[in-house]
Formats: structure tokens, C-alpha cells, sequence
């Protein structure tokens, strides 16, 4: 901000507001760390705990939302100021997804710690790595207003799309070889659709500080990579789609 | 110093222009008021005037009907038209002008006459009409307009300065459109008004642009954000921004206009 507001509880609220974003966004990092943890270390008691901390992310986003609508009512902001409370909306909502997901995968880990380890499953850190690296890259450009920052997660998403598409297909194929792998593999896909999501919303984030900084939407539009919807894999070739 | 107003670079098809300013420089005497200023006033459109006090919005809303005649150490130097014909025409008859381009101003300043007489005073003195019945029917059809018919249609006779700020307000807006004029033009119609007198002054105003065009100044930026569609910001004599008022007010491209309409503004 180039300069401070004649009103200075005006810049203590925003100010405040966008330290809730940064807060929660550190805890929906640790989320999704401790998620991916449980998986790969068939963790069930880190799962549980996980699971029941989403309650404080949602208790998060409820007060960000509190104090953004107090905002808009009692500042009636304009220009930068109107984008930063309406950012600070979207992005709350992002994060909140995102518990969402981590929860969800503490849960697939607990069924997954149930059943004997299948091999797909080794392909799941590097996802999860890589949308951790996003959340990061996201909230970091969040925090310094780094346009060029955000852009850059933005693009790597698709690397994340990639890695799901060849997951699917790696998957689709192991399940065919013996029945018995349906069930591991079937929470793994799920796993990896969750972490794939995460993804998508670390570029709605991206997305939403390119408005807030510039003023204006991405001209362009992201490349989409998952293609797994239209995917087929036929047990006699057990190959292409 | 040639002003650099930012300009919306659509500002996506755009009407007819009513009113245009090319290089407009007002001075006080020796002191400068305005700086080259160029806007165009799109017809049916209502244009905002928005800048911190001193800054050359009402100056230049003046000089769109020459009150600033009335001042003896103004100068008015530029190009303004109204449908392409030059105001500043010696040969123009400026009172002629003012029926055409009406005024509304910040104080309600109704005639100690009736409501009656205050609407039929300008369509009597410019001739528009002197026959009773022509004139029930502009009284009626202009309180109407200004959605005061309701409330005083009973009371005529009774003095317009009887009525509350608001009804006053907007009796003199009744009074501005009597004369049938194309543009109305608003120094702070709503500054001495309540919320509910102000908010019956949008309505109207919103339904004014039907007919008329409207230049208005406020320093209400809600106000602003609120009725007009254009929106141009002035400071220190200058014109900065001009651009559609959604985009003013949401992406302003000028530092300044940024620092005015958040509140920074030093």
C-alpha cells in the first residue's frame, strides 16, 4: 500500500484480516502435511487427530468471513481496499476446501493402514509434495503481493494434473491384474483425486491474487491437464485409453 | 502542464456525447482553477463530479451554463458545446442557455411562493406557457417527475418553503424540470439531506436519465458509485480520471484517484 488510510482503524482491520488469511493458511499447510504423513507412514492415530482438527479451519474461515462482512458494512471499501475484503472472502473459502481435502485423505488413510500396501501407492508423496509446493508458492505471493509468484503456481498445476493422469491409468491397470487391489486401489484414487483438488484450489488462490493485485481476472486460461474423465484402459490392451 | 487524464480506453459504446469540454482553463483572477480539462457528457447518462474541496469540480460544473458569469474575476477559457453549438457564443442568449441546462443546488432554495407558483414561474417568464390549463398540466407532470405529485397534489397553495428538506429538494428539482431543459446539473443535491430524503433523490435521479442528461457533484463517493455512469475525478484544478464508474471505483488507474476514493489521501 502505497500510503496509510486518514482513519487508522481502517488499516488495523485489514491488516488484521489479511493476517487471518496467513494464519489459516499456515494451518491448512500443516493440514495437508500431516495428511500426507499419515499416509505414507500408515499412521492412524496422526489421521484421527487430523480429521478433528479441520474444526479449527472451519472456525477460521467463519471468522475471516465475520470480519470481511464487518468491513464491507462499516468501511464500505473501495478500489484496493474492496479487492483485499473480497479476496480475503475467496481465498477463506479456498482454505477452508482444502481442510476440507486433508481431512478427507487422513480418512483414506486409516482405511488404507487397514489393508495390505499395493504399489500405486508410492506415486502419492510426489503428488502430495507438489501440492504442498503450490499451497506454499500461493500463500507466500499472497503475503508480499508477489504477482509473478502466483503466476508461476498457477502454471504448475498442471504438473499436478500429469502426475494424477498417469496415477489413474497406473492404477486402473492394477486393479485389473487381481481384484483383491480394488479396494487399496480405489481410496488411492480418491487420494489422488483429493490431492489433485488441492491443486485447483492453490490456482483459484492464484487467480484471486492476480485480481486483487492487477484489478482485473487472468486474461488467459490455465491449461486443464486432467483428462483422467474421459479416460478408458481395456483389460486386453491394458494400456492406452 | 497539459492534463494527462487517464480515460477509459473503451468505455464501451458510448452514447451520444450532449456536452463536451475541450481545453478548459477557469481562472479566478490570477489564480488558475482549472487545468485544460476535456470531458464529454454522454446524453441520458448521469456523470459524477467527485474530488476534495477546492479541487474544480463545481467550477467546472459552472461553466457548463455559464454561472460563473455572475462572478466578476472568472474567466473561462476552452471550448464547451451543448449539441455541438459553442456556449460561450457571444451571439448565444445565456438565459436561453440556462432553460436549456438546469441547475439544482445544494441548499433546497424554493421561492417564498407557493408550490404552485414555484413550478410556474419559469415556464411563465420564458413563455413556455401562460394559459392555466397548460400550466396545471406542467405543474402536475413536473412534480410528478420529481415524485412529489403524491405528496403535495392537495396543497398547492400552501408556501413551497413549508415543506421538509427533502420535499423541498426535490420541489426544486420539479422547478428545474418545468422549463423542460436537456441537461439538469447537481452541486450536492443530497448534502443537507437525511438518508431517506437522499435515497428518494437516487430514485429519482436514476429515473431522470430517461429523459434528461445529468452532471452531478458530490462528495458522497458512495453517492457517486451509486447513480451515475460516468465518473470523473478532479484534482488540484485537473481532470485525473474520467472512466465508467464501476471501473473507477473498483480498478482506478491514477494514484491519486486510488488514494482519494480508499481514503489515503494525504
Amino acid at each position: 500500500m502505497p500510503q496509510d488510510h486518514i482513519v487508522r482503524s481502517f488499516d488495523q482491520e485489514l491488516v488484521a484480516l489479511k493476517r487471518s488469511i496467513i494464519q489459516m493458511g499456515g494451518l491448512a499447510e500443516s493440514q495437508l502435511e500431516s495428511a500426507m504423513q499419515c499416509i505414507v507412514r500408515r499412521d492412524v492415530q496422526l489421521a484421527g487427530k487430523v480429521v478433528q482438527a479441520d474444526e479449527r479451519l472451519d472456525a477460521c474461515e467463519t471468522e475471516v468471513d465475520a470480519g470481511a462482512v464487518r468491513l464491507l458494512a462499516l468501511r464500505q471499501p473501495m478500489a484496493t481496499d474492496l479487492r483485499e475484503v473480497v479476496a480475503a472472502l475467496k481465498i477463506a473459502a479456498d482454505l477452508e476446501r482444502i481442510g476440507d481435502y486433508s481431512a478427507n485423505l487422513a480418512k483414506r488413510a486409516i482405511a488404507l493402514a487397514q489393508v495390505p500396501a499395493v504399489r500405486p501407492v508410492n506415486a502419492i508423496p510426489r503428488m502430495g509434495r507438489l501440492a504442498q509446493e503450490l499451497i506454499k508458492e500461493v500463500l507466500d505471493a499472497y503475503s508480499d503481493l508477489d504477482l509473478e509468484r502466483a503466476l508461476a503456481a498457477w502454471r504448475r498445476d498442471e504438473e499436478l494434473d500429469d502426475l494424477y493422469n498417469s496415477l489413474f491409468r497406473e492404477t486402473l491397470t492394477y486393479m485389473m491384474e487381481d481384484p483383491r487391489n480394488i479396494t487399496p486401489c480405489t481410496h488411492i484414487l480418491f487420494i489422488a483425486k483429493n490431492i489433485e483438488r488441492v491443486g485447483d484450489h492453490a490456482t483459484n488462490i492464484a487467480e484471486t491474487i492476480h485480481f486483487l493485485v492487477a484489478g482485473q481476472p487472468i486474461a488467459r486460461t490455465r491449461p486443464k491437464g486432467d483428462t483422467s474423465s474421459f479416460a478408458v484402459v481395456s483389460p486386453e490392451s491394458s494400456q492406452e485409453t | 502542464m497539459s492534463a494527462q487524464t487517464v480515460d477509459a480506453e473503451p468505455m464501451a459504446a458510448v452514447g451520444q456525447a450532449k456536452m463536451t469540454a475541450r481545453d478548459v482553463d477557469v481562472y479566478y483572477g490570477e489564480k488558475r482553477a482549472l487545468h485544460s480539462v476535456d470531458c464529454d457528457v454522454i446524453e441520458n447518462e448521469v456523470l459524477s463530479l467527485i474530488g476534495p474541496s477546492g479541487c474544480g469540480k463545481s467550477t467546472f460544473l459552472r461553466c457548463l451554463n455559464r454561472m460563473n458569469d455572475t462572478i466578476d474575476i472568472c474567466r473561462v477559457e476552452g471550448n464547451i458545446t451543448l449539441d455541438s453549438q459553442d456556449i460561450y457564443d457571444k451571439e448565444l442568449d445565456v438565459v436561453q442557455l440556462r432553460a436549456r441546462v438546469g441547475m439544482v443546488f445544494q441548499k433546497p432554495n424554493p421561492f417564498p411562493k407557493s408550490i404552485y407558483d414555484n413550478i410556474a414561474y419559469g415556464p411563465r417568464i420564458h413563455g413556455v406557457s401562460s394559459h392555466k390549463d397548460d400550466l396545471d398540466g406542467i405543474v402536475q407532470r413536473s412534480l410528478e417527475g420529481a415524485g412529489l405529485w403524491q405528496e403535495v397534489k392537495d396543497r398547492l397553495a400552501e408556501p413551497g418553503t413549508g415543506l421538509s428538506g427533502g420535499q423541498q429538494q426535490r420541489l426544486c428539482i420539479a422547478r428545474a424540470i418545468a422549463v423542460s431543459p436537456e441537461v439538469i446539473l447537481m452541486d450536492e443535491p443530497c448534502s443537507a439531506l437525511d438518508p431517506i430524503a437522499t435515497a428518494h433523490i437516487e430514485e429519482l435521479i436514476d429515473e431522470l436519465r430517461q429523459n434528461f442528461t445529468i452532471v452531478i457533484v458530490t462528495h458522497n463517493m458512495q453517492q457517486a458509485a451509486r447513480v451515475s455512469q460516468k465518473t470523473a475525478f478532479f484534482h488540484l484544478g485537473e481532470l485525473v480520471e474520467h472512466n465508467l464508474t464501476g471501473e473507477l471505483f473498483t480498478n482506478p488507474k491514477d494514484e491519486r484517484t486510488q488514494g482519494y476514493i480508499t481514503g489515503r489521501y494525504g
